[in-house]
């Protein structure tokens, strides 16, 4: 789960990693207001989980209160468009005030798993407000990583150790080696999957703070945070996509034609890879999960065809604790109260196949029944030229 | 031959009382008793507080140390819900059961990442978490995979998806081909055993005489197994990698599933294992295919 860059300070400060003076605003007033109580110049910042808001225009600076009213009427409303929102853009409906930093000088810090080793890795550099990936690629002697030990923790040493490779010095590693080992307690006990600091900043006065805040958590872990949980922004996510969460149905929508049901992410995954093999492309991802019942599938059929650009369904389900009768129902059940338009193209196999098989025979209505994958996708395809 | 599971093995399943386990036990405990004489794979159950009790025919303990001594256990199937199952694996580690096998989906990273460090230096196999477990077709099933589209032959399968393992399994039985051990590793960002532990069992087996390893797209552990595999696999392998058509930064179902800083696409892992001479099924559809081809059998 993502939540917003002033949410993600709110945290930090709570955890004692420095942030710049500010506050969340939702109206050009309250942005003027909290621009006169800071009583200095001020970065007005779009608050939407996507990078790049600056080059899109959703940061403005503003040197008093009469500026960040007028700058934040511009932003709030907007709908800000980025290389990370793709073309429809987000809508901004808060904006974070910022007293306006005097930066001598750019870093990077985040935290994160590293797979390969199963372990949490500090990562820093002094190239700070790039993108960090490409920082890896071309200069990679400018990225240092440190493997945390979990028990360990981040100890005062690893983290000067840290803060001396970013270029720190005199106070500056003091103030910084408590951030960073901050950081990482946040991280570890937040139960985050990735903390990123980009750009940390040094000061021309000599501070050191986390001027934005990337924060995902593990969903996996929620439940044990609540609060956390409940930061949760509905707005920033795909309708559909929140709907089929209400069901714990696991789909992303996708640009392509054909809508998938399948159940198990590999099969899901590999059924999208073997319709674009086919020559048409995936409309979503949908895992229905193994312990699916009759009224999931029904669920799942109909936020299918909530999607417009749907011109055919294509459902791959291997049996295994989700039998192929309890399916060939919800299907069934689904088909007739949704308003199907399109050709369902239906392959099963597993667990109760034959039972299935013949709830579908039975039911009169129009479904192609497929056998293998390679098969059925041709079948999908033949359907979409019809 | 096959690996890790076989007619050998006593299963005691951690969280028999619930409702997937109770399932699961009974239907791994069916598949054993198809095959083997006398008893069945499954000898115990383990749910603290429920000790005393009998579930799917077998007596439930209060603990994994004391189902072991009892009835001689030495594998750990688990179905405990994800709030406590690494306290369920770790239990089983340190009485030092030889096989432990998780099924549990959804167990937070940062529990695993505590497993993962308390794993170092114990010699325990852990497959899983969020697995379907594994089979040796004609001897043990140990997960919640049907039994029946199995069939005993010399294919090894390592998958890290569940029904896409059925899948490949499936067309595999339909070929003609058996199967020698199916493992299913896992789709979490940290899992237990990975590629390369198998692949070694895989190749010191005299029952198998070709691998498939199907991948997914995030992370790099198909890359490394693939080129520990041109070095030190000599039977034929073949690769699957799904998510081909996956959009980067997204999670696709497993929560390991993501294509993140342009590392762990599902091209870039079938180039490499291409390169280190892995027979490469682009659709899904050819799996079986491919290793018949592999085998000269096609």
């Amino acid at each position: 789960m993502n939540i917003h860059e002033y949410q993600g300070k709110e945290l930090f400060k709570k955890y004692g990693v420095a942030i710049p003076r500010g506050k969340v605003a939702s109206t050009p007033e309250e942005a003027e207001t909290i621009a006169r109580n800071l009583g200095v110049g001020v970065v007005v910042k779009a608050q939407i989980h996507a990078g790049g808001r600056g080059k899109g225009g959703g940061v403005k600076l503003a040197k008093d209160p009469a500026q960040a009213k007028k700058a934040a009427s511009e932003i709030l409303g907007m709908t800000l468009v980025t290389h990370q929102t793709g073309p429809e853009g987000r809508l901004v409906k808060k904006v974070l005030i910022e007293e306006a930093s005097d930066i001598a000088n750019e870093l990077y810090l985040s935290v994160v798993l590293d797979r390969s080793f199963g372990q949490p890795t500090v990562m820093a550099s002094t190239e700070g407000g790039m993108d960090i990936e490409e920082v890896a690629a071309k200069t990679p002697e400018k990225l240092t990583k440190i493997q945390i030990d979990p028990v360990l923790g981040v100890w005062p040493s690893t983290a000067r150790r840290v803060a001396c490779g970013l270029g720190l010095e005199g106070e500056q590693v003091k103030e910084g080696t408590k951030l960073i080992a901050n950081l990482y307690k946040f991280y570890d006990e937040m139960d985050c999957s990735l903390v990123e600091i980009n750009p940390l900043v040094q000061t021309r006065d000599g501070r050191v703070f986390a001027l934005d805040a990337k924060v995902n958590f593990d969903d996996n872990a929620l439940f044990r945070h609540k609060d956390v949980a409940e930061m949760r922004d509905l707005d920033e996510e795909d309708p559909l996509e929140v709907e089929a969460s209400r069901f714990d149905l696991n789909y992303i929508k996708l640009d392509g034609e054909v809508a998938c049901m399948v159940n198990g992410a590999g099969l899901a995954m590999a059924t999208m890879d073997i319709i674009k093999l086919a020559g048409s492309s995936p409309a979503n991802f949908l895992d229905v999960g193994g312990g699916a019942n009759q009224e999931m599938v029904e669920n799942a059929f109909r936020i299918l065809m909530d999607d417009d650009d749907v011109k055919a369904v294509f459902i791959n389900i291997f049996g295994g604790i989700l039998r192929c009768d309890v399916l060939a129902e919800g299907v069934v059940e689904a088909v007739k109260t949704v308003n199907v338009d399109v050709p369902i193209i239906i392959r099963m196999e597993g667990t109760n196949v034959e039972k299935g098989r013949e709830i579908l025979e039975s039911s009169g209505l129009d479904f192609t029944v497929g056998k293998g994958m390679n098969d059925s996708a041709e079948m999908v395809v033949a359907a979409l030229e019809r | 031959m096959s690996i890790l599971v076989n007619k050998e093995t006593r299963i005691l399943v951690q969280g028999i009382t619930g409702r997937e386990g109770g399932f699961h036990a009974g239907q791994c405990q069916k598949y054993s008793q198809e095959f083997a004489e006398g008893g069945g794979a499954v000898v115990a159950g383990v749910t603290p507080g429920k000790g005393g009790q009998i579930a799917e025919g077998v007596p439930v303990f209060n603990s994994v140390a004391e189902a072991m001594t009892e009835t001689g256990a030495n594998a750990s199937l688990i179905f405990v819900p994800p709030p406590y199952a690494a306290d369920a694996i770790v239990e089983s580690l340190d009485e030092d059961v030889p096989l432990v096998v998780c099924i549990t989906e959804g167990i937070p990273v940062r529990d695993m990442v505590y497993v993962h460090r308390h794993r170092q230096g114990k010699d325990n196999v852990l497959i899983g978490p969020n697995c379907p477990g594994l089979i040796s077709p004609g001897e043990c099933k140990m997960g919640i995979m049907p039994g029946h589209i199995h069939k005993n032959g010399s294919v090894g399968v390592i998958s890290k998806s569940g029904t896409l393992t059925y899948e490949v399994v499936a067309q595999l039985t339909e070929l003609g081909l058996g199967q020698s051990s199916c493992v299913g590793i896992g789709g979490d960002p940290i899992i237990g055993t990975m590629y390369i532990d198998l692949l070694k069992r895989f190749e010191e087996d005299p029952k198998t005489d070709a691998i498939i390893m199907i991948g997914e797209i995030g992370g790099t552990a198909e890359q490394d197994a693939a080129r520990w595999a041109k070095k030190n696999v000599k039977k034929p392998m073949v690769g699957f990698i799904a998510g081909q058509t996956a959009p980067p930064g997204r999670r696709m179902g497993h929560a390991g599933a993501i294509i993140s800083g342009g590392e762990g696409t599902a091209a870039e892992k079938m180039r490499v294992m291409e390169e280190c001479g892995i027979h490469v099924s682009k659709s899904p559809g050819d799996m079986g295919l491919t290793v018949a081809k592999a085998l000269g059998r096609a």
